[in-house]
């Protein structure tokens, strides 16, 4: 990125360029109680680029955007319930919230780490072109809507618990996991309409869904042996990060099944209006 | 020409606008000051522009909790003096003054506003019960009479709004000087028409007031069904068509709220479906009969009445709708940092399903879902770094 195309001037010496110069690695917390989002960002892009690896946020109370303009490898912990669009066009940073977010988190996102200590809302990983979201609990409607993938960047979402309507709506690309870990034995998803428009990628989903509310453009495989290597991957990092075990996700669940879901063709709606 | 109809000076088949909402009710019955309402909806900022804000609260003029109080906004007191005439000849005004109110910087032309306590004679209702006498009057009185507008007209109850910010609005109205055990509020991004300050939100009729965030795209079919039983849409708004077909599908049809839930947002036919056939002959009763009230489109909806909240979401929720519950208070809102900014140890935090109502009754402890897991404090602890509270180098960087 040019100088010129920085929306920020470079940080201001001060008693923060005296902290960094005797730890570079060091650790701040920032306060953000009330402050505008702008403000937020602005002061988490001075920091992420004086070389401070790790900040947290404190007192975050739906600022929106958080972590929008960074590229550098920082760690951003965040106190508090972020706003909308938390990491939206993201690129690169670890973002860990330790609460519930709310709507279109990692919107567009483009490469990094979002790890919601709690529920996510809807729209979770938008558009998201590269990177991974883990969740530990539940996530809203339209998770993955129009994620896409090029070449080797493949976006991944992995959720813990289980989602609602329109998971994967009009996905173009990459890997959707649902590990339904908060579900009773025998429990069904609640999710109806999954994959409705899909059009690439993969949707991995562990125990049973309404196989008669599913969108009707994909269909239903049973992973292979390179599927579950991908999986136990995923599950790992999963279990890593929410320190759960992860041979239990990884196992199916009691008389259930992983499946795999696909879309039938690249352009499902292609001959919707040529009569 | 009447006020609200020169208002829509575009001739706009309806009024668009995407908003935030907050709301909650003690079920106790326990009053709660406005800046609970204040605060959570300053905290969604960026879902209003400034070009409308409002509150209603119930439990509020128990002085008066017998008499049907209309707050009403007039174009200058010329207006007033015309509309003061007409109630006079229409109703018994038990009393009538100014609603407080002080002048706020950023809040220009702003009408007369005042507030009466009335009820209805006998000898006008001309075979009316007095519900749907005071529907018809305010009908009357928005659509006729210039310069004049009726924007609540409930008991025990009263909504303030304007064209401001939220927290402009709720200077201008004095509104942290009031006590109530119901709020719903509203901030208001409208973006096709310019806002007026008849249009803001809530929206009320008697105790009824809607607060709401979308777009409908059955407007059409909903107003003229709404008009073949006599509500008259002067607004071209969709809170103004929420407000009518509550009023009358729950108070004069006499359906409970969880129904009215499945008039205005009921299952998609495929997944009626899959239903044991006792509801499907249910959901297809509800849709046989009031198929021109289902509302299509994108929505997000907070109607109140005495006693009573109701936060309902479109069915395939193409708005946010989160709810709370901590002790008696049930909270709905827009976001979910604007519930845990004015309650951080909410007790029950989720998101409904899209056509699930989130309902708060006066007298019935709030429960929440079956599944929701009650809101843990976290303990913040980050491998490698400790417990966020106990970092080493804390600078003091603001």
């Amino acid at each position: 990125m040019s100088e010129k195309a920085r929306p920020w001037p470079r940080p201001t010496p001060g008693p923060l360029a005296a902290l960094v110069e005797k730890s570079p690695s060091a650790c701040v917390t920032l306060d953000v109680q009330g402050m505008p989002y702008r403000e937020v960002n602005h002061r988490l892009w001075e920091l992420a680029e004086s070389g401070i690896e790790t900040i947290v946020l404190r007192g975050v109370n739906g600022q929106r955007y958080l972590g929008t303009n960074l590229r550098k490898r920082v760690r951003v912990l965040i106190d508090g319930v972020p706003g909308n669009d938390l990491g939206a066009f993201m690129d690169g940073p670890r973002i860990e919230v330790f609460n519930n977010a709310q709507d279109g988190c990692g919107n567009t996102m483009n490469n990094g780490t979002i790890i919601i200590h709690g529920s996510a809302g809807d729209i979770l990983g938008h558009s998201m072109r590269g990177g991974k979201i883990f969740v530990r609990d539940n996530v809203g409607y339209r998770v993955g809507i129009h994620m896409k993938e090029y070449g080797d960047t493949r976006p991944v979402i992995v959720i813990g618990g289980t989602a609602q309507h329109f998971l994967g709506e009009y996905m173009a690309g990459g890997i959707l996991v649902v590990l339904g870990a908060n579900l009773e034995p025998g429990e069904m998803h609640p999710s109806h309409y999954v994959g409705t428009g899909m059009h690439g990628g993969v949707i991995y989903i562990r125990g049973p869904v309404k196989r008669s509310l599913l969108g009707k453009e994909i269909g239903i495989r049973h992973p292979e042996e390179v599927d579950m290597t991908l999986l136990s991957n995923l599950v790992g990092e999963y279990a890593a990060h929410f320190h759960t075990d992860a041979d239990d996700l990884l196992a199916p669940p009691v008389g259930s099944e992983w499946i795999k879901l696909l879309p039938l063709t690249k352009r499902p709606y292609g001959r919707l209006y040529a009569y | 020409m009447a006020w609200a109809t020169q208002e829509n000076r575009y001739g706009d088949d309806k009024v668009y606008d995407a908003c935030g909402l907050f709301g909650f009710i003690d079920t106790t019955g326990t009053l709660h000051g406005g800046d609970i309402a204040i605060t959570a909806l300053t905290n969604m900022k960026e879902r209003g522009n400034g070009l409308g804000a409002g509150y209603a609260a119930y439990g509020l003029y128990p002085e008066f909790a017998d008499h049907y109080c209309f707050h009403v906004m007039c174009r200058d007191s010329a207006s007033r003096t015309e509309l003061d005439d007409y109630l006079r000849r229409h109703f018994a005004v038990v009393h009538d003054e100014p609603i407080p109110s002080r002048a706020v910087k950023g809040i220009l032309d702003a009408p007369v506003v005042w507030r009466y306590f009335l009820f209805p004679q006998s000898s006008h209702m001309a075979g009316r019960d007095e519900e749907d006498y005071i529907v018809h009057e305010v009908m009357r009185i928005n659509s006729a009479l210039e310069g004049a507008f009726v924007f609540s007209s409930g008991k025990n109850m009263g909504i303030f709004k304007g064209v401001g910010h939220p927290e402009q609005i709720a200077e201008f109205y004095r509104i942290h000087e009031y006590t109530a055990y119901l709020w719903t509020t509203h901030t208001r991004f409208p973006t096709n028409t310019p806002g007026w300050w008849g249009g803001a939100h809530p929206f009320g009729l008697l105790d009824w007031s809607v607060v709401h965030n979308g777009e409908i795209s059955s407007y059409g079919i909903n107003r003229r069904y709404l008009e073949m039983h006599g509500y008259l849409c002067t607004m071209q708004t969709d809170t103004e068509v929420i407000a009518y077909a509550s009023d009358l599908i729950m108070r004069r049809h006499k359906l409970p709220p969880e129904m009215a839930a499945l008039v205005f947002a009921g299952p998609l036919w495929d997944e009626i479906a899959g239903m044991p056939e006792k509801k499907q002959r249910l959901l297809r009763a509800i849709r046989q009969t009031y198929g021109s009230l289902l509302l299509n489109g994108p929505f997000t909806v907070i109607i109140a009445r005495s006693g009573e909240m109701i936060g309902l979401g479109d069915r395939i929720r193409l708005r946010p709708l989160t709810a709370g519950i901590k002790g008696n208070i049930l909270y709905v809102s827009s976001e979910l940092a604007a519930i845990h900014l004015v309650e951080p140890d909410i007790e029950y935090t989720w998101t409904p399903l899209g056509g699930e109502a989130v309902i708060g009754r006066l007298g019935e402890q709030p429960v929440a879902p079956a599944k929701i897991r009650p809101t843990i404090k976290q303990s913040l602890v980050v491998p490698g770094l400790g417990a966020l509270g106990e970092l080493a180098e804390e600078v003091d960087y603001v």
